[in-house]
């Protein structure tokens, strides 16, 4: 059962994932990735990850995606001027990670993966989010504090984007 | 097998009283609204349909049933059939976690059963704010589809008005969670037994009445009442973003409205005013009619939920619409301030004066 969801998510997740940029209506290409991520979302419920689906829904879903497609209808972008000669650029990235796919693929043994916590461990006991609270406030705070500076600085940087006249006037 | 069998019966028996009970309300609602907005006004509202204008609604929803379903010409017909189901789903699904009753477990055919929750789920609250914000893509592709400036317009503007708004909600929220100690609704209900000083709204060791004002005041902009309705301000954009839909599609939009003021009424009975506990608790059935509880919790619920839904028409009678940099204005530089600086002053009074 467990496997056969996974399956489904994850073969819906790439079918969506492609459509993002195969399609050409960009207003098709938002909500196809609206799809991918309630799909996302679903990969963590089956995952015991209840706060982090939910999470997952709020923030991507429900905020950043709403402002891309705020913009896309706003600005209301003409054909020649969504596509960019990126295909070069594309194909290396792409290449570097094809190729890391495939040496974690050959590389990967058994011995190597960790075993499975049992269902019914840490997570269920305590409850998902007070795990996930006392982790980061813990073992990652550093990672932690780290990701919230990164977010600082682009909150600054789009303030300072937004008042570019102000800056130019004085 | 059985087992499974049973749990599915129970649960969609379950869902089904839900969704009735909570379509029949949006049907009360309606004639509810204009009968108070006419004895507000010094006017009698509906009163032709049925003794006293009763029947009002039945009619309504008939004229919504049998007329005719236009699509404009240059409209996105997939997305334009879409964007009504994607604004009622998401305001339904929210009743799955909501608790109408008190915790009881009850033994059907060897299946544990608990009657007033559709399911306790242990992130429950945002469960509800998940899917309240995907309800935002109704509106804004509903707005987009129509191909009508009208539309577009009250679609963009409900985009920017429902995100920076269900940010406050989301953070007015924080503080009751954070004296709770958990996001389910039913252990968030069950923190607030007893007497009235226990409800969130006036609790120890930090009243959450700040948050209470933001929640509500939010609450309102986020399903776009008045006075914050400007994403279907009628005399500036026709009727916003649903200017183009007639017959069930437009009944679809308006079905999502007031389930969503049901359910942000039902969010704030369970967190600030303490679910379906009574003031006090000899105002509940105890001693010998201990066994009656659930019926008189149940009403305490209903009671706090009408009282909000009241609130809702009391503001549209009373308030005019705001413009819309001062909604903006005001969610982002009142509304926001209130909110972190009540989470701040929660945590650290919960951290010195801890709940028990």
């Amino acid at each position: 059962m467990g496997l056969f969801f996974f399956y489904y998510l994850a073969g819906v997740i790439i079918l969506t994932a492609l459509l993002v940029v195969a399609l050409r209506n960009p207003i098709y290409s938002v909500l196809s990735l609206l799809i991918m991520f309630f799909h996302v979302a679903g990969l963590y419920v089956t995952l015991h990850a209840e706060f982090l689906a939910a999470v997952q829904v709020i923030v991507y879903a429900g905020a950043i995606l709403v402002l891309y497609l705020f913009v896309v209808m706003l600005l209301n972008v003409k054909r020649e001027d969504r596509y960019h000669p990126q295909l070069p650029i594309g194909a290396f990235l792409g290449l570097v990670i094809v190729t890391e796919v495939l040496l974690l693929a050959f590389q990967r043994r058994e011995s190597d993966v960790p075993p499975m916590p049992p269902p019914g461990s840490v997570a269920q006991v305590v409850g998902n989010t007070e795990t996930i609270g006392d982790v980061l406030y813990t073992t990652y705070l550093f990672p932690f504090e780290v990701a919230s500076l990164i977010l600082l600085v682009a909150m600054i940087g789009a303030i300072v984007l937004a008042k570019r006249d102000l800056f130019e006037q004085q | 097998m059985v087992e499974v069998g049973v749990k599915l019966a129970l649960s969609l028996t379950q869902i089904a009283v839900v969704m009735g009970v909570v379509l029949l309300t949006v049907m009360f609602l309606t004639l509810a609204e204009r009968k108070v907005l006419g004895w507000m006004q010094d006017r009698m509202g509906p009163m032709e349909v049925g003794p006293y204008g009763i029947l009002q609604p039945v009619a309504d929803g008939l004229k919504l049933f049998f007329k005719e379903d236009i699509v404009p010409a240059g409209a996105n017909k997939f997305l334009f059939s879409m964007a009504p189901l994607l604004a009622l789903v998401p305001a339904l699904i929210g009743f799955a976690v909501i608790p109408f009753g008190p915790d009881l477990t009850v033994e059907v055919f060897g299946v544990q059963f608990k009657p007033f929750v559709i399911s306790d789920i242990n992130v429950g609250i945002l469960y509800i704010l998940a899917f309240t914000s995907i309800g935002a893509y109704g509106i804004i592709l509903g707005g987009w589809a129509s191909n009508s400036k009208y539309s577009l317009l009250g679609g963009l503007r409900s985009a920017a008005q429902v995100i920076s708004y269900e940010l406050n909600v989301g953070l007015a929220i924080v503080g009751v969670l954070l004296l709770a100690g958990s996001l389910s609704l039913v252990k968030i209900t069950e923190a607030q037994t007893g007497w009235f000083w226990n409800w969130f709204i006036i609790a120890p060791p930090f009243p959450q009445i700040f948050a209470f004002v933001v929640y509500v005041i939010s609450a309102v902009a986020e399903t776009n009442r008045l006075p914050f309705d400007l994403p279907e301000a009628e005399s500036e954009l026709v009727a916003g973003f649903f200017t183009e839909y007639s017959g069930m599609r437009f009944a679809f939009f308006f079905l999502a409205e007031y389930a969503n003021m049901i359910l942000v009424s039902c969010i704030a009975a369970a967190l600030f005013l303490g679910g379906w506990n009574a003031p006090a608790p000899f105002l509940q059935f105890h001693g010998s009619l201990a066994h009656l509880l659930w019926l008189s919790a149940t009403i305490w619920f209903a009671v706090k939920v009408y009282f909000f839904l009241f609130l809702f028409f009391w503001l549209r009678a009373t308030l005019p619409r705001l413009r819309y940099d001062q909604l903006m204005r005001f969610g982002w530089k009142v509304m926001l301030p209130i909110a972190l600086g009540n989470i701040l002053i929660t945590a650290i009074a919960a951290y010195l004066f801890p709940r028990s």
